[in-house]
């Protein structure tokens, strides 16, 4: 009984030190990426390759001096960050890292990360409101109203996956990948929709109207400053590893090896390997296109995701009527 | 007895936010004790074994319901109301009283015959997801009612379009395919000025 509860506290610590630690080479390996992009060196001084440059942002971030707007509620200020944070990292729970490397293995896993996912919009509307100023306040209806409308398609994503998995446990849904990842099905539109649904719901940028620095100064965190800013900036960024994980597990096949030759490397590597390479791309996408406006956003959003995913529900539901559950 | 711990955290809160949420004064911290009974009412469903309907309780009802309330009530600004209410919201009181007491007695009966009837309740085998359950129960025995309940959203849904869906001559709206058929030629015109003279 005892040792159980040890052993949980002892997974949860190992999944908050590797998810943070992520997180923050995520900063530089953004850094790296863009700067390669714009062909310049991106960090190169703090350690070799700028590797010890989280680190330096890390302690500048936590000597800072924390203001309080005049006007703002404070409770309520101080909740926002620290929920964003929090969800970013209750998320890792039902996450497979391996076969049988689950801390959590719900059977439920899947309405779990939606679930969670849909929750952490109220912290951006309350850190809007709480702040008691106009260009936050703007910023966390636009957050509020964007996240709603792509949180439908992407619920309607996880349906089509549902039904070729036949399960809503995540390590089953992996699994299920066994004959062929749900890449080279039916699913591969759903799995871009996905990709731009998620760009949306992590405030991503070409879709950062949130936080649209040339209208909004810095939208919903503009009042924000020192560590309860950290916690939000550290948020987004394990959202963003979070939403790679679940592209690499519902289609990329989680800790499968591609081939079968090749599974002597373990499990975790290759969720690892697929979850940088979809980063990657959420880089990419960001060193390449420019904003959006929001009505187009909106437009797509309910205009074309919406219909197009729901139309993929009845097509992936006849197939597996036709040809039963996976790909095969 | 873990389980009870727990059980009694999560029905403190909730009976803690719905009192908050009846009696704050802040329409916006109202709405949000209500979410905090939302998101406790779930965990109490999860103890009970029904984790399905919680988890689509915290994304329906926590997701996306209280988030429109939230959205209303700050688009607003809904400031606290003085603090004796008008005259005609004093004369509904007695109307609201009738309909909490109704709710209320609805609430017993069903906690007196289910507590009742709980020993003939159906044995559900242990590697049975309740997912796959509640699918089939809905499909099969509940159909009707719940195509029913299908057709009344969509009825919801086709009223509130019909009553936002207006024509307005003075908006100015942009149209997409006619902004991408335009061709270079149609709206440039090249031509080679002379220094000296202009365009004209």
């Amino acid at each position: 009984m005892l040792w159980d509860i040890f052993w949980i506290l002892a997974g949860v610590a190992c999944i908050i030190a590797v998810v943070l630690g992520a997180t923050s080479y995520l900063t530089w390996y953004e850094r790296k990426v863009l700067g390669l992009i714009q062909v310049r060196k991106g960090p190169n001084i703090v350690g070799p390759f700028g590797l010890l440059q989280p680190v330096a942002d890390g302690i500048k971030v936590l000597c800072k001096e924390t203001i309080f707007p005049a006007r703002a509620h404070v409770p309520l200020f101080i909740f926002a960050p620290v929920l964003t944070f929090f969800l970013a990292l209750a998320s890792w729970a039902v996450v497979p890292f391996d076969k049988g490397l689950v801390l959590a293995d719900i059977n439920v896993g899947v309405l779990y990360i939606l679930a969670l996912s849909s929750l952490s919009v109220y912290a951006l509307i309350i850190a809007g409101w709480a702040s008691n100023a106009k260009y936050p306040f703007l910023g966390a209806l636009r957050a509020a109203a964007q996240m709603i409308s792509y949180e439908v398609s992407i619920g309607l994503i996880f349906v089509c996956v549902l039904l070729f998995a036949g399960s809503l446990n995540l390590s089953r849904i992996v699994e299920a990948q066994k004959d062929g990842w749900f890449v080279f099905s039916l699913l591969f539109p759903m799995m871009i929709l996905f990709f731009v649904a998620a760009l949306a719901e992590t405030n991503r940028s070409p879709f950062d109207l949130p936080e649209g620095e040339s209208e909004l100064v810095g939208g919903f965190n503009t009042e924000y400053s020192s560590m309860i800013f950290a916690m939000f900036f550290l948020g987004e960024y394990a959202n963003m590893i979070l939403v790679s994980a679940m592209i690499s597990i519902l289609f990329l096949g989680g800790w499968l090896a591609p081939f079968e030759g090749l599974s002597f490397i373990p499990g975790f590597v290759w969720f690892a390997a697929k979850i940088a390479l979809c980063l990657f791309v959420f880089l990419w996408v960001r060193g390449t296109l420019p904003r959006y406006r929001y009505d187009q956003l909106m437009r797509i959003g309910w205009k074309f995701f919406l219909p197009v995913s729901l139309f993929w529900v009845v097509i992936s539901a006849t197939w597996v009527l036709w040809r039963g559950y996976g790909v095969g | 007895m873990i389980e009870a711990v727990i059980f009694y955290m999560f029905a403190f809160v909730l009976m803690a936010a719905a009192a908050a949420c009846v009696s704050v004064r802040q329409p916006v911290l109202a709405v949000l004790s209500l979410i905090l009974c939302f998101f406790n009412a779930a965990g109490l469903m999860v103890l009970l074994g029904a984790e399905f309907l919680a988890f689509v309780v915290l994304i329906v009802y926590v997701g996306a319901v209280a988030v429109l309330f939230l959205f209303v009530v700050m688009m607003l600004d809904v400031r606290a109301p003085a603090a004796e209410p008008k005259k005609r919201q004093r004369f509904l009181r007695p109307a609201f009283a009738v309909v909490t007491a109704i709710l209320f007695l609805e609430i017993l009966v069903v906690v007196f015959s289910s507590l009742s009837a709980s020993d003939v309740a159906p044995v559900i085998e242990a590697d049975f997801e309740n997912t796959r359950l509640l699918g089939q129960v809905l499909y099969t025995d509940y159909i009707y009612p719940f195509q029913m309940a299908g057709l009344l959203l969509l009825v919801g849904m086709i009223g509130a379009m019909a009553l936002t869906l207006t024509k307005r001559k003075e908006v100015k709206r942009q149209k997409l395919w006619d902004q991408l058929d335009r061709r270079a030629g149609e709206v440039l015109e090249v031509r080679s000025v002379k220094t000296g003279e202009g365009l004209l």
